[in-house]
């Protein structure tokens, strides 16, 4: 399956490579950069490009590519998800996936590598069993292996891959034995000019952080199940048992983990929390633009909206903005033309607004495009699709759980066309 | 790699024998002078006026007769097989060898300049402490990490290979791997040390070893890698079994020659029950043999019901490899569909949906082809492939959306719209190979994706790629509902800044008009204003496609012919210049003043112009010529003589036959009265199509799909076949004892050994679950005993080969431990067994002579096979909690003969039994009541754990003399020879009560006495839980009515309201499994009959307040009503 996976940066540079089969020269790459080279942005390098004897597929996050090679048919989903796994890993291993993190952590890169794939095929890829054979480093240990000699490689021989619960490993233990859930569902929206919505729907997750000892079976239950029109869940969850009774039941992973990812669909009725006026013009004659764009808050249920964050990207023609914001900070590089205005918190009394002028290339005609403006914010206690969590019960273990439980709306891909 | 000499790793066996074997012997033989060295010093050694002697003697070597075939002689040689340490003559050998390597003489410093380097790293790894080792070994991986050579190290690094510290242990493997192909001879040093470790006790250990063993690339130890192998391929323990499959590719990938023998351990491979293994072998199966599909026939069954719990991307290869095997042996279910399809395609894809369901229905429009009946193994794949779509990982959702597409009845093919669309929320890279796929999937089921199509809109900040991938899918999807809304869409498109999306969309647009007549006007004159835009980019896109539009009805638009020639001036961009010239040229008649102006004027720029525009100017001219001969004559001289000396031969080409076509001279030849109808016949529009079309040819998600090109190693997706290959290849023998054949029922046995024991059985289970105390115990038990004893078990048991030969050695090791918790337990329950426990105090005060059985209810529990299982769990179950419970939840029923009370145990507690299939007789329930003097009969269910309260010890005690009616079996217990005083013995039996309620009646017999002993079963344990859609559950039903529907109605009590109140007094009343319903207040249940397997449907309306009504639809009209006085009973309590 995957031969060899190249790491490249920005700068065209080969920085890691490895080699599950026989070692596949690092010139086959070059046809990487052909690629790159004719897409106009990071992003556009299709993921998949044929060369004579090898197809490289590549993912691209936090600045880096991952280049796999590989040599036959595989479905090439498989290779991207597999790829998109190891950058999650390295970021929880690391906490950021950067270029500088992983040149610091070179050998535990490689050996995290080594155990992931076995000749190509993926062998172990729950964090949760790989940290139980490489453990990750922290500052702390990395002092006390400095001075003990010890490593960062387990002792012990990790057990956790011959259960049938691969994704816990045995013999956890807590002090404090406490379960939170993150239900954080976002809206993903495209408004049209006139304020209308064109489509609209909601993306939830059910993050959680479980730290409980033993060997914990929980199960979770919802107000209103029904709400959840597409799920797909992490494999501890039991599935038939949500398919008959709508009921969460699984053995959780010991950390971290995303328990549950769901879908509210474009047919139900989304409530959006804000809404943008928008005045942006241009003259045909003057080199002068008006700009104006005031945010206010719309079915909020009662909650404030806060972190809001309005991006929109100008036009090239406009040379420069002089803006005067009623509250927040405002930023426009006039090299990327992209405005960014942080707002804040809106308070519904005294709703914020970003007026001004821009001022356009002398002698270039007006813009076709008026630009699309793209926003963000946070809503705290607030699941927008209503969605609401019944009850939390633990079977299996003796102790009393601390448990918790928060809801959060944001906005996903929240478009405003003008 | 460049610059290492070329070491054995190229060189051809025959060869590899001489350098290998051949020397070794040598060496053994003579062992002076010091050997030569390997081959990667003997090119540095050339030079060597010393070595030169030696070199001249080796060629002495291959003139020898062969040493009796390399591999033989390798098995054989000492380096291999030793265990530990090598013998004096090779140590001595490698020490040379060695120092030869590695150390700095003058000498071989010209060509070993590049390990001078790495001295120091070389001191580290020679030192004796750990902490240096790690450090040289961490800067070597950082090495090879960074694409530096790092070979000339090995000898150094391979030394410490048997070393204490794991962690130099595993760089040094992962070195290994990566520089053993290099250097074969030397990498034959650790050899030995894997070797021990395949021996190794520990599981882990053990697959560690296998894993970096075949990840050497050394040809040489081929056969040692297929020992490992099959020794591994029947390994206790799972892991390594898997680590074994992983091995096969590799071997393969080294030597296809072992093809036979590989096949032979995956057939191996393929018959194993366990989850952890299918991936790795399926994996195995298609990299080594995918042509061999009758290996799967047996296993298909067992591949499919495993699925669920195979870890993910073993699941994709799996998928993968059944919708191949799936093509092959089962019909199309579409084929009744072909005919009506082709007629009425878009309304039916357009409206009706839903409403096909049934192919029956269909089939009966057809009434000459015979209807269409799902062969069960493919309703089997899909029914257990579908839950996979809610899987994370977006390969798997692919994989059973590409099975759906190619395997699943068309009406059902719709559930995975749902589950594809999802994943456009995921990563840009996952979008993009989706969308291909959702692309391709678009144009032969649009009505899939037309319920989500706003989920395609574009959003201004997708990267490029993303976005013409979508409009692609837009432009699929559209229709002449829903074509004003897109059209709405592009035009906010059109005005993006990215120029290459703009376009595409203006290509959409023109594929939306000549596919959907009625908006063809409206796109022509949306694109005719386009032609005004600044942008040029935009007006030359646009005037290609308004070209191909003009095409279809040239007469009516001279107008826009005209605007585009002005255009002429402008437009620069060279395919936007050659379509305006093509379009005047071929409508010269409808515009004939204006065409010989544009002529000029492109006469005058000629020499500028592009390639493709000069040979449309020639064009024009040429069809001018044909036409309009007085004004153009000249013009086209012209042309016709500036491109005879253009640059370009084609135009030159072009130049010359055109003048011989059109212009009349003496030696013209027939051609020229046919000029006119050569360049101005009537041409056919063009057609825009998706670049998609077809595509569907390729198996989707596949990588040859995505690049529309056969990549190696694809797979062809076969054809559906006419006649369907016979069936019964798939079926599994099953033990003599089991009756059983259902599918039903196997794949139930095959899930239990999972974690989540909520399938098949989910009934009991729940109930249970629902009630606190149980709960602890319950799921405590379950996943220990799942995590543990599932795979323990299996293991025994293929180690036995038969089934019955390890349960029975389970059930000994099993029994003294139940020995020693039934001691215990006898004081408080072994002299008595009334329901109550203060009577039973009492009773044990009394020490009563007379003793009872309590007579167990047991909630699930299986023949022999499974009870070993049941009984352990059940034995530590019975204590006081869940026998309370049992008799809080069900007072014994007052039909139940004997003079005695009974108490009930309830088996709460339900073990995953180990897979095998289960005998379709085995649940049964008992209420024993039995008169024993002397004896206690403590029944624990099914495995009635005799005690001897008297003094006298009792012998030969058997069943015997059992009445039963016809139809009923007992399997009795083998005879207890001898009971102590005190003492009690487990047996175990199995009662197969045929569907009848009736109860089973037997002697009990020991050496002196009989004791009479009758079981009757409840009516809600005859029958085992089915699962069915609420769909199948209607159909069922529907055939189930007049005598065999019973309908009652009830008054629910107070708390028993709740749905889940109900749930779990239904399925604790009887063994039934919850159907899922659409309604609020109806709840639906399904069971079959243990022996008949005749369904039992059970719905319970819930009406206003606490009014309900209750039906129960079955053949069986005895199990029926009592199972309606059961129900109602347990509802009413």
């Amino acid at each position: 399956m995957i031969h060899s996976l190249f790491l490249i940066n920005a700068a065209g540079d080969i920085f890691l490579e490895k080699h599950w089969k026989s070692v596949v020269s690092r010139s086959v790459c070059d046809y990487f950069f052909e690629a790159q080279e004719r897409a106009s942005e990071a992003e556009n390098v299709p993921p998949v490009i044929p060369t004579p004897h090898h197809y490289l597929l590549s993912v691209y996050r936090h600045k880096i590519f991952f280049v796999a090679v590989i040599q036959s048919e595989v479905p090439p989903l498989f290779v991207i998800e597999f790829l998109h796994r190891v950058v999650d890993t390295f970021q929880d291993y690391f906490g950021v996936c950067s270029e500088v993190m992983i040149k610091d952590n070179v050998v535990v890169v490689y050996e995290v590598l080594e155990e992931m794939l076995d000749n190509g095929f993926p062998l172990a890829t729950e964090s949760n069993i790989l940290k139980e054979l490489i453990k990750p480093p922290t500052i702390l240990r990395t002092v006390v292996n400095t001075i003990t000699g010890s490593t960062n490689v387990g002792d012990q021989l990790p057990t956790g891959q011959l259960s049938v619960v691969p994704w816990r490993r045995t013999g956890v233990k807590y002090t404090n034995n406490e379960a939170y859930f993150d239900v954080i569902e976002e809206i993903d929206a495209i408004i049209d000019k006139s304020g209308s919505t064109i489509t609209a729907e909601i993306q939830g997750v059910i993050d959680a952080c479980v730290k409980l000892t033993g060997m914990p079976d929980l199960t979770l239950s919802f107000m209103n199940p029904r709400l959840l029109d597409d799920v797909s869940f992490h494999p501890c969850v039991r599935f038939k048992r949500w398919e008959s009774e709508r009921i969460l039941s699984f053995i959780p992973p010991d950390g971290n983990f995303r328990l549950l990812s769901y879908h509210v669909s474009a047919q139900n009725l989304v409530a959006i929390p804000v809404y943008v006026k928008h005045n942006i013009s241009f003259r045909d004659s003057s080199s002068l633009g008006r700009f104006e764009i005031t945010v206010g808050p719309k079915q909020t249920m009662g909650k404030t909206v806060e972190g809001v964050i309005v991006t929109s990207q100008m036009p090239k023609g406009v040379l420069n903005m002089t803006l005067t914001p009623s509250q927040g900070t405002h930023v426009f590089d006039p090299v990327t033309k992209l405005l960014s205005w942080d707002v804040g918190k809106i308070n519904p009394q005294k709703l914020p607004s970003l007026k001004g002028s821009m001022s356009l290339q002398a002698g270039s005609s007006k813009p076709d495009e008026n630009p699309t403006i793209n926003l963000q914010f946070k809503i705290q206690q607030l699941a927008i699709s209503g969605l609401k969590v019944n009850r939390l019960d633990m079977y299996g273990e003796k102790y009393k759980p601390f448990k918790g439980i928060k809801y959060m709306t944001k906005a996903g891909k929240f478009q405003v066309r003008t | 790699m460049a610059t290492t000499p070329p070491a054995a790793a190229s060189s051809p066996p025959t060869t590899r024998g001489f350098s290998g074997s051949a020397r070794k012997r040598r060496s053994r033989a003579t062992a002076l002078p010091p050997s030569p060295g390997p081959p990667l010093l003997a090119k540095a050694m050339l030079s060597l006026p010393p070595v030169q002697k030696l070199l001249r003697q080796l060629p002495a070597g291959p003139a020898k007769p062969p040493v009796g075939g390399d591999t033989a002689e390798e098995v054989t040689s000492p380096v291999l097989a030793t265990e530990a340490g090598q013998p004096a003559c090779y140590s001595a050998l490698q020490v040379d060898e060695l120092r030869l390597l590695a150390g700095p003489k003058p000498a071989v410093a010209t060509s070993t300049g590049p390990s001078l380097r790495h001295d120091d790293l070389k001191e580290m790894l020679d030192s004796n402490k750990d902490s240096l080792k790690l450090e040289a070994m961490k800067r070597i991986v950082a090495m090879i990490a960074r694409g530096k050579n790092a070979s000339d190290l090995f000898p150094a690094v391979v030394k410490n290979v048997a070393c204490k510290n794991i962690e130099v242990k595993k760089l040094v493997y992962v070195y290994l791997v990566r520089y053993a192909e290099e250097q074969q001879d030397l990498a034959l040093l650790s050899i030995s040390t894997f070797q021990r470790g395949l021996k190794d006790p520990n599981q882990l250990i053990r697959a560690s070893a296998l894993r970096v063993l075949s990840s050497i690339r050394v040809p040489i130890i081929v056969p040692i890698m297929m020992l490992a192998i099959k020794e591994a391929a029947s390994d206790m323990s799972p892991y390594v079994r898997k680590t074994a499959a992983h091995a096969i590719p590799k071997l393969y990938s080294l030597d296809s020659d072992q093809k036979d023998q590989l096949i032979e351990v995956i057939e191996k491979l393929l018959a194993d029950k366990t989850t952890l293994v299918a991936g790795s072998v399926v994996m195995a199966f298609e990299e080594v043999c995918p042509e061999r599909i009758d290996l799967i026939h047996k296993n298909y069954r067992k591949l499919c019901n495993l699925l669920i719990d195979v870890e993910e991307w073993g699941q994709v290869v799996i998928i993968n490899m059944l919708t191949r095997y799936a093509r092959t042996q089962f019909l199309s279910p579409n084929q009744n569909e072909s005919l009506l399809e082709e007629s009425a395609e878009k309304a039916f894809y357009g409206s009706e949906e839903e409403d096909t369901k049934e192919p029956k229905a269909e089939a009966a429009s057809l009434a000459k082809r015979k209807p269409y009946v799902m062969d069960p193994d493919h309703r089997l794949l899909l029914r257990n492939t579908k839950p996979l779509l809610q899987s994370r990982n977006a390969a798997v959702v692919m994989a059973v959306a590409q099975l759906y597409f190619h395997l699943a009845p068309k009406a059902e093919v719709g559930v995975i719209a749902k589950a594809l669309v999802r994943l456009l929320r995921s990563h840009s890279e996952v979008q993009y190979v989706v969308l291909q796929n959702v692309a391709t999937m678009s144009i032969k089921r649009r009505g899939m994706f037309e319920p989500y199509l706003k989920s395609f809109y574009i959003r201004s900040t997708d990267p490029t790629q993303i976005k013409i991938l979508k409009l692609e899918v837009l432009t699929n999807l559209a229709n002449e509902t829903n074509i004003s809304t897109i059209l709405r869409e592009f035009q906010t498109y059109i005005r993006s800044m990215d120029k290459d999306f703009v376009a595409a969309t203006i290509q959409a647009i023109g594929r939306c008009a000549t596919n959907i007549g009625k908006v063809r006007d409206t796109c022509l004159n949306g694109l005719v204003q386009l032609l005004s835009n600044r942008d040029e980019l935009v007006v030359a896109e646009s005037v290609v496609v308004i070209k191909k539009l003009l095409q279809m009805q040239p007469a009516q638009h001279s107008e826009i012919i005209k605007h585009m020639a002005k255009l002429t001036d402008n437009i620069q961009v060279p395919m936007a210049r050659a379509s305006i010239l093509w379009l005047i040229g071929e409508y010269c008649e409808h515009v004939p003043k204006i065409a010989p102006d544009v002529l000029r004027k492109m006469a005058k720029s000629f020499t500028n112009e592009e390639d493709i525009v000069k040979l449309q100017v020639i064009n024009l001219a040429a069809k001018l010529y044909l036409t309009n001969s007085k004004q153009s004559k000249l013009l086209t001289q012209y042309v016709l003589n500036l491109a005879k000396y253009d640059q370009n031969y084609d135009i030159r080409d072009r130049a010359r036959f055109i003048r011989q076509l059109i212009v009349p001279t003496e030696k013209s030849g027939a051609l020229n009265k046919y000029a006119k109808k050569l360049f101005l016949a009537q041409k056919p529009a063009p057609i825009l199509e998706s670049s998609f079309k077809d595509r569907d040819h390729f198996q989707l998600g596949s990588l040859s799909h995505l690049l529309n090109a056969k990549a190696v190693g694809y797979q062809e997706l076969p054809d559906w076949p006419d006649e369907a290959p016979d069936p019964s290849v798939r079926n599994v023998e099953v033990p003599e004892w089991t009756k059983c054949t259902s599918r039903e029922k196997r794949k139930e046995k095959a899930e239990k050994p999972f974690y989540s024991d909520s399938d098949g059985e989910s009934g009991p289970t729940e109930s249970a679950d629902s009630e606190p105390e149980s709960v602890s115990e319950e799921s405590g038990s379950s996943s220990s005993s799942s995590s543990s004893s599932g795979s323990e078990e299996e293991e025994e048991e293929e180690e036995e080969g038969s089934g019955e030969q390890s349960e029975d050695k389970e059930e000994e090791e099993k029994r003294p431990k139940r020995k020693d918790k039934e001691g215990s337990r006898k004081a408080a329950m072994g002299s008595a067994g009334s329901p109550s426990e203060d009577e039973e105090e009492e009773e044990g005060a009394k020490k009563a002579k007379k003793k009872k059985a309590p007579p167990g209810r047991k909630s699930h529990a299986e023949t022999s096979s499974e009870e070993a299982s049941t009984s352990e769990s059940s034995s530590s179950g019975s204590d006081s909690g869940s026998e309370a419970e049992a008799k809080r939840r069900k007072a014994p029923p007052s039909s139940r003969a004997g003079p005695k009370e009974i108490s009930l145990l309830d088996l709460d507690d339900f073990t995953p039994p180990p897979p095998q299939p289960i005998p379709s007789s085995s649940i049964i329930s008992t209420s024993l009541v039995t008169d024993l003097e002397g004896l206690t009969l403590t029944d624990t269910s099914l495995t009635p754990a005799i005690s001897n309260n008297t003094d006298a010890e009792v012998k030969s005690l058997r069943v015997s003399e059992p009445k039963l009616l016809s139809g009923m079996r007992i399997q009795e217990f083998p005879e207890i020879e001898r009971l102590a005083p005190g003492d009690t013995a487990n047996v175990v039996m199995g009662i197969d009560f045929c569907d009848s309620t009736q109860a089973a009646n037997f002697q009990l017999c020991t050496h002196t006495r009989h004791f009479y002993v009758s079981i009757q079963p409840p009516v809600g344990e005859l029958m085992a839980p089915v699962f069915m859609s609420e769909n199948e559950f209607k159909k069922e039903q529907g055939k189930l009515t007049g005598m065999s529907e019973i309908t009652e109605k009830l008054t629910l009590p107070e708390k028993c309201r709740s749905d889940h109140a109900i749930v779990q007094q239904v399925t604790s009343a009887a063994n039934v499994g919850r159907v899922p319903c659409g309604a609020d207040n109806e709840y639906r249940f399904a069971a079959k009959t243990m022996t008949s397997g005749s369904l039992v449907l059970i719905t319970l309306e819930q009406r206003e307040g606490a009014v309900a009504q209750l039906t129960v639809n079955s053949e069986k009209m005895v199990i029926g009503t009592m199972l309606v006085k059961d129900i109602i009973q347990a509802l009413a309590q």
